[in-house]
């Protein structure tokens, strides 16, 4: 179970004018090249991946990985053209039985159905389940979610941004400030964490759920009560790939309202009340988020990329024998380029890909699992190593 | 009476303002800034002395007096032991009894009490102002001389209240100093001249016997300070503070000695806040005799041998100026083989004969400090270009070696420097003294990375220009050729312009080394930035170096350069144009503040809203843009870490290994480099057997690169052995010091980023364990090293534990290899960052950090290895039995140190705490002083019972604000 690949930069060697095409059927490989300008009608393409895999009679899907590493369909001559063109270098095609991949819950939301976790999305859960497909959400992916919302006070707001597949920076500024706070003993002023600038066009801006004078009371379920703005910066950064952060809106107007409490005008809820606000932290932590993280790892963040090889004197270029070679064959690249593309050495689920690497991987990491049905922990998920 | 100097600390922290005294009784009055008078004891707690403060005064005038009615301007301690005198600015003398502090109001001696008794003839100038100076008569106690800032001397007699004599100088008075016979005085004036006046009740004199301007004709300055001394030769000493020609030395800070037609003016680098002179001990010898004059310079302690010709200095055996030049660096090595210890001293001695023969003059008490179990050092690398040795065994820290890079490049300052003769004729006769030299010839000779092999005696250096020495130890002196090389580090990449400085220029053909380190190869890194790390391998003589554009590795065996590798972004920028650009963020921050400037004043100018205006949304904007701009100022950026962020090729860390790169069956030996950017490489080396080890060349290549998604800068590098024990040091194994590593289980690579510690497997690197630092508490590493912990019950246990120091000051142990935290300690105040930048690690939990630039820290985090001052001083009571005493005699045998009050004009303010200075002659007072001061930060903050012991390593001068 190999997986290799290079960097991406190493890709400008690249000839243009044909695109590879690594189509993954199961465990199996096949290759060819298409055209980039001329890739011709989906439905051929269609017969040549149904023929090149010798699965004539069997209805199935055709997706493809995209820049983001996001899977997508391909069932049309619009979306196959777009596959091609961007394909970059390598266009990487997944094929799946039709009758699997919707009890999987299509292939757009396969994509999504990342490790269950900590603090991982509820309502995925029932839209696996879902089979109504409404318009074309298909290359949706989340950016931002609301979550925890049955277990919070309604005066905060647990705001999780997905950084990975998307270009944007995270964009916004925090700061010092005072909160008030209702003691026992009255009002009380303590240090607090704001937000304090959002920068145009940032993950943070364009999720309109953070908004500039929010108070930050916790980051990837850890209190910043007591920690200065250098530290909480710090934390930040730190979580940048999978940001958790729980916020007093500063505007308590958006408040989500739960069982039939009236919106009894803002005020009210707009100071935070000690008793809410307690409740709140000890909100089930959700579980293999903080504490003693050592022993665990969590799935929830890219794993690192290794490089092995000899990378000093490029290899020379030969081509793989298509269809990968067996079970710990070491394929030592990739014929399309001194640099380029990485290959599947392994007959076993692990491939990858290669362009904007960590992305990909972690996107697509649990995908072929969970098409293939591998028993968990069969598949090792920080495995990064490649043998190339 | 003894007393003692010092300045600083305080447990209010407050500032110090001249000195202290001592009473027989091991006691101290502090007087301080704010006017108030603390007195203080040193007491033997089980076994150990201690200072404490057991009381403080201010004094207080009538109802309705000036303030400078009661601000004390100096302070006799009465040789009674029971009554202080304090002169004041208003012209007044106040007595106070001690211990208690009771003001003895109907001894004060007012100034108008001496104008009534003093002749007619003497009253008619005003002549009083602020007391000067107060002395006790040598003999009498009941004689106390009074000098006034305007000019008039008197000598009271305090039993019948009434002046004895008077004397009228015709300058500003600074000081004065009796005879030893009480026969003679001898006045220091602010113009630069003194005066000798013999005392004799009975003739009134109106001229001194003899004045004299030692510096003279030109306008000099002020004599602050002056010293008469008999000598049974019959010529007297004279050594005075200042009084050195105006216009061309007058910012120097001189002390100058006069002899029997020899004279000399010590020249310090720092201010000089107080000196005395040691002398006949026994208070009925005739002659004083002096012995050795000792100087309490700002930056540093310096002791004279005056009874050998010439005057040399003597070695200080501690209190050594760790800050001589700025320290940039600093590297420990733990349980150094006595033979290595030994040649370095060798080396050492040979750089000290310039010192006399002398010893040490001031005894400060028994150290009851058991005798350390190894021998360790700690190598400072300082701006010049040297590298010092340090003996940090024990408590104090001393000095046993300079190595100096310097020879092997061509500075300016270079030819003829060593042109000590001057002129014999030199007037005034200037001598440099003391080893503060904060001026550096070239910044680029600054030390920044040191290794040293404590084995084999290979040193590596490596600084500032990007300079890699390699040295080895040698016992004679020689003169060769060091081998150079270069190491282009931007090999592959075009069209980069270095903006930073040149690199070194180094001195062709062969050069004369004395005995000690002497270097033999050189690799300049080009572009010529600092080298930001640096690895040795002694076994394999391997170096290896990165700065911020790469790293490379140097067959120092074959003088052969093995590979290089840049690291460089190609988008990076700034790491291209030299070091931090510092034009360029100067010029930023002061467009910031400009503009933060306009914005206020802007805002400031707009009326607050007429009344007959709206108050509506532009009203309601203004206010909320006001507050905006106040709550603005701090404000951080929330973006993660992209592979484009500038510096992310900086290598931050270097490691060699043995162990399984390629695969689980054959380990070979593996040079690992982290950079800032999160990312390791790792190079297999092939390193050919010993006897064909000249031959062969040394071979690299790449095998493996890890990029951490979280992208935070690699701190460091550790390959654990099948036990799951840290890879011993080269030569270790060898050496029989260390059991061999276990190759039979699989080795794990630990790598810790500033925000991680993640632990992989190898030779297939995958994720194993990791712990995550800043997620979690939001501190970042800055320093991490592998610590053994010893049981201090059972002799052979130990285990082998990661000390880590967080960006916020803490020190934290994680476990090895569960990545377990397990302790955590605050240490350093996170304002601190010198502090935690210099922080360094031993091999067994303990650790060093500056405390200011020229004092360290110690701390332990280990129960077995602790080193802790712990002294004793014998207190006067059971001394008296040793050495008779009678009435007021021996107590002033020793210096008196005159309150330099003059002097305390604000530099002389420092807010830093902790500054123990004692001038004395009982070495052991001082011990326990400093034991007992250090005693007090130990305490602080409950180290102790979390069984973390600090103590102070080296507190030498009393460095005051720069």
């Amino acid at each position: 179970m190999n997986r290799s690949f290079h960097k991406s930069q190493t890709l400008r060697f690249y000839d243009c004018s044909a695109v590879e095409v690594k189509s993954k059927f199961g465990a199996e490989f096949r290759r060819f090249s298409l055209d980039r300008q001329k890739p011709g009608k989906f439905e051929d393409f269609y017969q040549l991946v149904v023929h090149t895999h010798h699965i004539a009679n069997t209805e199935v899907t055709i997706g493809y990985a995209d820049v983001h590493g996001d899977l997508l369909p391909i069932n049309n001559d619009d979306n196959f053209c777009k596959a091609v063109s961007s394909a970059n270098p390598l266009l990487r095609v997944f094929i799946q039985k039709r009758e699997e991949a919707e009890h999987g819950g299509g292939l757009a939301t396969g994509s999504l159905s990342r490790r269950k976790k900590a603090l991982a999305l509820r309502e995925e859960g029932p839209r696996r389940r879902a089979h109504l497909h409404i318009g074309l959400p298909h290359d949706f992916r989340p950016v931002s979610s609301i979550i925890d919302v049955d277990i919070l006070p309604e005066t905060h707001r647990r705001v999780r941004l997905y950084r990975h597949g998307c270009q944007k920076p995270l964009g916004f500024y925090i700061r010092d400030g005072v909160s008030v706070r209702v003691a026992p003993q009255g009002l009380e002023k303590v240090p607090g964490i704001f937000i304090s600038r959002m920068v145009p066009g940032g993950l943070a801006e364009s999720t309109g759920l953070l908004a500039v004078d929010d108070e930050v009371l916790e980051v990837n379920g850890i209190e910043v009560a007591g920690k200065t703005l250098d530290q909480v910066t710090d934390m930040m950064i730190a979580n940048s790939h999978n940001l958790i952060v729980t916020v007093k809106p500063a505007n308590q107007r958006n408040n989500v309202l739960r069982g039939g409490r009236a919106a009894s005008g803002s005020s009210g809820r707009s100071s935070d009340s000690a008793a809410s606000s307690r409740h709140s932290l000890q909100a089930p932590a959700p579980p293999g988020l903080p504490a003693a993280a050592a022993d665990d790892m969590e799935s929830d963040e890219e794993p690192d990329v290794v490089l092995e090889g000899d990378l000093e004197p490029r290899a020379a270029p030969r081509l793989p024998p298509p269809g990968g070679g067996g079970g710990g064959g070491l394929t030592r690249l990739n014929g399309s380029g001194p640099a380029s593309g990485l290959h599947g050495g392994g007959a076993q689920s692990r491939e990858s890909s290669l362009h904007s690497l960590h992305r990909l991987i972690s996107s697509l990491r649990s995908d072929p699992r969970h098409s293939l049905a591998l028993p968990p922990g069969g598949v090792e998920e920080h495995g990064p190593a490649v043998t190339l | 009476m003894r007393r003692f100097l010092r300045s600083g600390h305080d447990p209010a922290r407050e500032r110090l303002k001249r000195d202290l005294f001592q009473f027989n009784k091991c006691q101290l009055v502090t007087l301080l800034d704010d006017n108030s008078l603390h007195l203080w004891s040193l007491k033997a707690k089980g076994g150990v002395s201690e200072l404490q403060e057991d009381e403080s005064f201010t004094l207080r005038g009538p109802p309705g007096a000036a303030p400078s009615a009661t601000q004390i301007t100096v302070v006799l301690p009465h040789s009674s032991s029971k009554t202080l005198y304090l002169g004041t600015e208003s012209g007044s003398v106040f007595a106070v009894q001690v211990p208690g502090f009771r003001p003895l109001e109907d001894r004060t001696i007012s100034s108008d009490a001496v104008l009534q008794r003093l002749p007619e003839e003497a009253r008619q100038r005003r002549v009083f102002e602020m007391v000067e100076a107060l002395q006790e008569h040598p003999r009498d106690p009941n004689q106390v001389l009074i000098g006034y800032s305007r000019g008039l001397i008197v000598i009271w007699d305090l039993r019948g209240s009434r002046v004895l004599c008077h004397f009228l100088c015709s300058q500003q008075l600074d000081s004065v100093c009796w005879q030893r016979d009480g026969r003679l005085i001898v006045s220091c004036h602010s113009d630069g001249s003194y005066c000798q006046w013999p005392v004799n009740p009975d003739t009134q004199q109106g001229e001194p016997l003899r004045s004299c301007v030692p510096y003279g004709p030109f306008p000099c300055k002020a004599i602050t300070k002056i010293f008469w001394l008999t000598t049974k030769q019959g010529l007297p000493f004279t050594i005075f503070q200042g009084g050195m020609p105006r216009a061309s030395y007058g910012d120097r800070h001189c002390i100058s000695v006069v002899h029997d037609g020899q004279q000399t003016a010590f020249d310090f680098t720092s201010r000089v806040i107080d000196f005395t002179v040691l002398r006949e001990a026994d208070p009925a010898a005739a002659f004083d005799d002096p012995s050795a004059l000792v100087v309490l310079a700002e930056e540093e302690l310096v002791v004279l041998d005056l009874r050998t010709a010439g005057w040399p200095p003597v070695q200080p055996p501690y209190l050594a100026s760790l800050h001589c030049s700025a320290i940039t660096c600093s590297h420990h090595v733990s349980n150094i083989p006595l033979k290595l210890w030994e040649r370095i001293i060798a080396a050492g001695s040979w750089q000290n004969t310039h010192f006399s023969a002398m010893e040490w003059p001031v005894d400060g008490g028994t150290s009851l400090a058991p005798t350390p179990p190894q021998r360790d050092l700690l190598l400072t690398g300082h701006e010049d270009g040297t590298v010092r040795f340090w003996d940090a065994s024990g408590v104090c820290l001393r000095l046993l070696y300079k190595l100096s890079t310097v020879p092997v490049f061509l500075t300016d300052s270079d030819p003829g420097e060593h042109l000590h003769a001057q002129g014999e004729d030199e007037w005034p006769p200037l001598r440099k003294v003391g080893s503060f030299d904060p001026y550096s010839d070239d910044p680029r000779l600054g030390i920044q990375k040191i290794f040293l092999c404590k084995y084999s005696g290979y040193l590596a250096v490596a600084g500032t220009a990007g300079q890699v020495l390699v040295l080895e130890l040698n016992d004679e002196e020689a003169e060769h050729a060091v081998e150079q090389a270069e190491a282009d580090l931007l090999q592959d990449q075009e069209g980069y312009r270095w903006k930073g400085h040149e690199r070194l220029c180094a001195r062709p053909g062969p050069v004369r080394f004395e005995p000690g380190f002497q270097p033999f190869v050189l690799v300049q890194c080009q572009p010529p930035a600092v080298v930001t790390s640096l690895a040795l391998h002694s076994e394999w003589r391997l170096v290896a170096f990165g700065t911020s554009h790469g790293f490379g590795l140097f067959d120092h065996q074959q003088r052969r350069q093995v590979f290089v590798k840049c690291t460089l972004h190609p988008s990076d920028q700034l790491a291209l144009e030299g070091p931090l650009s510092r034009v360029k963020s100067l010029k930023k921050s002061l467009r910031q503040s400009f503009r933060r400037m306009r914005r206020s004043r802007v805002s400031k100018r707009r009326p607050a809203g007429s009344p007959g205006e709206v108050p509506g949304r532009s009203g309601r904007a203004e206010r909320t843009g006001l507050q905006n701009m106040e709550l603005a100022p701090v404000q951080r950026k929330i973006e993660a870490r992209t592979a484009e962020d500038s510096f992310t090729g900086f290598v931050r860390t270097l490691y060699f290994a043995d162990t399984y790169l390629r695969d689980s069956s054959r380990h070979c030996p593996s040079l690992w480099a982290g950079t800032n950017g999160g990312t390791v490489y790792a190079f297999a080396l092939h390193v050919p057997p010993a006897e064909r080890r000249t031959d062969e060349p040394v071979r690299a290549e790449q095998v493996k690169e890890i990029q951490l998604m979280h992208r935070a800068p690699v701190v460091g590098i550790l390959v654990l052995d099948g036990h799951s024990v840290p890879l011993p040091e080269p030569l270790e194994v060898a050496h029989d010091l260390s059991k061999s590593p276990d190759m039979q289980g699989s080795h794990q690579l630990l790598v810790v980023s500033e925000e991680q510690f993640k632990v992989f497997t190898l030779p297939k690197v995958s994720a194993r364990l990791k712990l995550k630092l800043t997620a979690l508490e939001g501190s970042r590493v800055r320093r991490v090293s592998v610590a053994h912990f010893g049981s201090c019950r059972a002799e052979d246990y130990g285990e082998h534990h990661l000390a880590v120091l967080t960006n916020l000051g803490d020190i934290q142990v994680v476990s090895l290899p569960l990545l377990r935290p397990q302790v955590r300690y605050s240490c350093i105040r996170r304002e601190d960052v010198s502090g935690i930048a210099s922080c360094v690690f031993t091999k067994h939990g303990q650790g060093f950090y500056l405390i200011s630039p020229s004092e360290f820290e110690r701390f332990s985090l280990s129960t077995k290895w602790l080193v802790e001052p712990r002294c004793l001083v014998d207190s006067a009571e059971t001394k008296h039995h040793n050495r008779p005493r009678n009435g007021s005699g021996p107590e002033k045998a020793l210096g008196r140190a005159r309150n330099s009050g003059s002097q305390s004009d604000g530099e002389e303010k420092r807010p830093d705490p902790v500054m123990a200075h004692a001038l004395l002659s009982d070495e052991r007072v001082l011990k326990e002083i400093q034991s007992t001061l250090e005693g007090d930060r130990g305490s602080y903050g409950d180290w102790r019972s979390q069984q973390v012991a600090m103590s102070q390593v080296s507190r030498p001068g009393a460095q005051a604000a720069r």
